[in-house]
């Protein structure tokens, strides 16, 4: 992949565009772009019966979507698996996703599995339309045909859900869906993944599920002004969602280099030893990853590894010193870490149940501590109906002051790195979005969805 | 010593101020309602009211309620003038053991007083973190939505609510 990446370049140097100037190129070049990637509609088919689908190819599939991820767009918490709607913010406006239940009138019910896998491959829907690349067909271009196949099974046999698409909130001109044409022509580059030869299989089948339907840079690398990945950066670290994706390259902030190992158990179970607890956006993630085939995960763990390059010399020995200590003992931020954190954090207890020490956690050494004060506000929420990490929230008990008083004080005494700088207006940000909301709004009880889709055969 | 605000009173506190909340409320001022269940947050037994919002008090040491105003049950009503809460927990019958009941009550109350009408989603949502091992949920979501209407109706004649302290 990074050989096709390198091919992206010579269009991507010129990053950094002002906002105008990018419009009326992209208008221009859209409207000259929609002659050459107009799409016509694919015929409507009569839906084909649940019972017309190989079992085994809609296991496959249901395996496929979860690693994919599908449901976490295509479901909004608490409602209809796979009706859509959620809304999905970009800096252009909002996209809301679509229904991918057999639906005949408001989802893919008659679709055929040729517009099906047009939509994966090119992101073009059955009526000839573009789609909004927050749909990461980017990525979905990687996938087989095989796999398209089992992913269409898998949604066809599906429970239809009536539900009619909820209007885009994009400002001119992005809510024209020929611009899109034009951001295909510089960013969408289309065929299947194709198979480094010196690599091995169990490689391979991990870069062909990270590169394409896991699409793992969706979130962890950086766009650029036209909202696409930038290819000189891939996996370096971007913010989705009010937290931090971090850099799962050379750049990555963990105090311990991850080994395939470690990864493998950490997508696996949600959790690993020497790096803590997947949460936020990523612990939906584990969580979908932890009922599909183990080898799909060790592959996806094997690629990840030699994305993270050879193993950098940081051993425990290169940990914070445990007696280091930057701040006085009446630091506010000391008082607070004793009185409120350290019972559970010091504890020495086996992770997942018992905090992890603050040595290893990669949210205080990262560049910035939105992901702590995230989960410092919100706490780890319990996930319904099974045995998981959980961490009270302190939003109502410690006032901002107190929490980046906190932060300060844990970044000086667990990680080697700088202090951080504008931790209060961090935190002030983290509180008003309510990341991990405890103040609970309908239905954010649970990452619903996720233990519904790990009781799935 | 700590000056602590508990049920509209101020109290001088001779405790660490690392202590917890929790062992105040019991040990210091021998107010019984919040409970000690686990000590680390998970279960909710220990729930007061803190400037209006629920908080663990088993994890919030007392150094961070500095001009802060505490809410315990005890605070709400008594058994001869229970508060709407207490008197729908009591209709509803809600408690077996009654363990998790008094943290059950105070959120419930933090919800009803930022949020009078919640919906079933709401009040399932907002306790999702407080556990009870004997199964009452089903008489505890619907004594909140019977506090919820004990309140509405009783705005109207007595103003004895408690919780605002």
């Amino acid at each position: 992949m990074a050989q096709s990446h390198k091919s992206f370049l010579g269009r991507m140097t010129r990053s950094r565009i002002f906002a105008g100037a990018a419009i009326a190129a992209l208008v221009g070049g859209a409207v000259a772009a929609f002659a050459v990637t107009w799409r016509p509609a694919i015929e409507f088919v009569e839906p084909p019966a649940p019972q017309s689908f190989d079992p085994a190819l809609v296991k496959r599939g249901r395996d496929l979507a979860a690693m994919g991820n599908c449901s976490d767009c295509h479901t909004v918490k608490g409602g209809k698996d796979f009706a859509g709607g959620l809304p999905v913010p970009t800096p252009f406006g909002a996209v809301y996703s679509s229904n991918i239940t057999p639906d005949p009138e408001t989802g893919i019910g008659r679709w055929s599995e040729a517009a099906f896998r047009r939509a994966m491959r090119a992101g073009v829907d059955r009526a000839g339309h573009h789609l909004y690349p927050t749909f990461p067909y980017d990525h979905f271009t990687n996938v087989t045909d095989e796999d398209d196949r089992a992913l269409y099974a898998f949604l066809m046999t599906r429970r239809a859900v009536r539900a009619p698409a909820h209007a885009n909130d994009l400002a001119f001109p992005f809510n024209q869906r020929f611009v899109v044409a034009g951001w295909k022509l510089l960013f969408l580059k289309g065929g299947t993944y194709k198979a480094d030869g010196a690599q091995s299989a169990e490689w391979n089948r991990g870069a062909y599920l990270v590169e394409g339907l896991a699409h793992c840079g969706a979130c962890h690398t950086p766009r650029n002004a036209l909202g696409a990945e930038k290819p000189s950066a891939s996996f370096s670290g971007a913010d989705v969602d009010n937290w931090h994706a971090y850099a799962i390259n050379a750049q990555s902030p963990s105090p311990l280099p991850w080994t395939t190992e470690a990864l493998f158990h950490y997508l696996r179970y949600g959790w690993d030893s020497d790096h803590g607890v997947a949460r936020g956006p990523m612990a939906e993630v584990a969580a979908n990853l932890s009922s599909v085939p183990e080898s799909d995960v060790r592959a996806i763990a094997v690629y990840m590894t030699s994305v993270f390059g050879p193993p950098p010399q940081a051993t425990r020995a290169d940990l914070k010193s445990p007696s280091a200590r930057s701040t006085p003992a009446d630091d506010p931020g000391a008082l607070i870490y004793q009185a409120a954190c350290a019972t559970c954090h010091e504890a020495g207890s086996p992770l997942p149940y018992s905090g992890i020490n603050l040595r290893l956690s990669t949210a205080l050494s990262a560049p910035e501590p939105r992901n702590a004060a995230n989960v410092i506000l919100g706490g780890i929420r319990p996930v319904g109906g099974e045995r998981s990490p959980i961490m009270p929230g302190f939003a109502n008990s410690m006032t901002d002051e107190q929490i980046a008083a906190l932060l300060n004080y844990l970044r000086g005494r667990f990680s080697t790195k700088a202090a951080w700088s504008g931790i209060e207006q961090i935190v002030r940000d983290a509180r008003r979005t309510d990341t991990v909301s405890l103040q609970s709004a309908p239905g954010s009880s649970t990452t619903s969805g996720v233990s519904t889709q790990r009781e799935k055969p | 010593m700590t000056t602590l605000k508990v049920n509209g009173h101020d109290h001088e506190i001779d405790a660490d101020p690392d202590t917890p909340l929790l062992y105040v409320l019991r040990d210091e001022l021998k107010l019984n309602a919040a409970k000690f269940g686990c000590g680390l947050g998970q279960c909710g037994a220990c729930t007061v009211i803190v400037d209006g919002k629920a908080v663990l008090s088993c994890v919030t040491p007392l150094l961070l309620l500095k001009g802060k105003a505490v809410t315990t049950l005890e605070g709400l009503g008594t058994i001869e003038k229970p508060a709407p809460i207490q008197r729908a927990f009591t209709e509803e019958q809600a408690a077996q053991c009654g363990y998790c009941i008094a943290g059950m009550m105070m959120r419930a109350q933090a919800l009803l007083q930022r949020n009078p009408k919640p919906t079933d989603d709401q009040i399932r949502g907002e306790l999702q973190i407080n556990l009870c091992r004997c199964g009452t949920h089903m008489r505890i979501l619907r004594a909140v939505h019977r506090a919820a209407h004990l309140m509405d109706t009783a705005e109207l004649t007595t103003n004895n609510q408690g919780g605002a302290q």
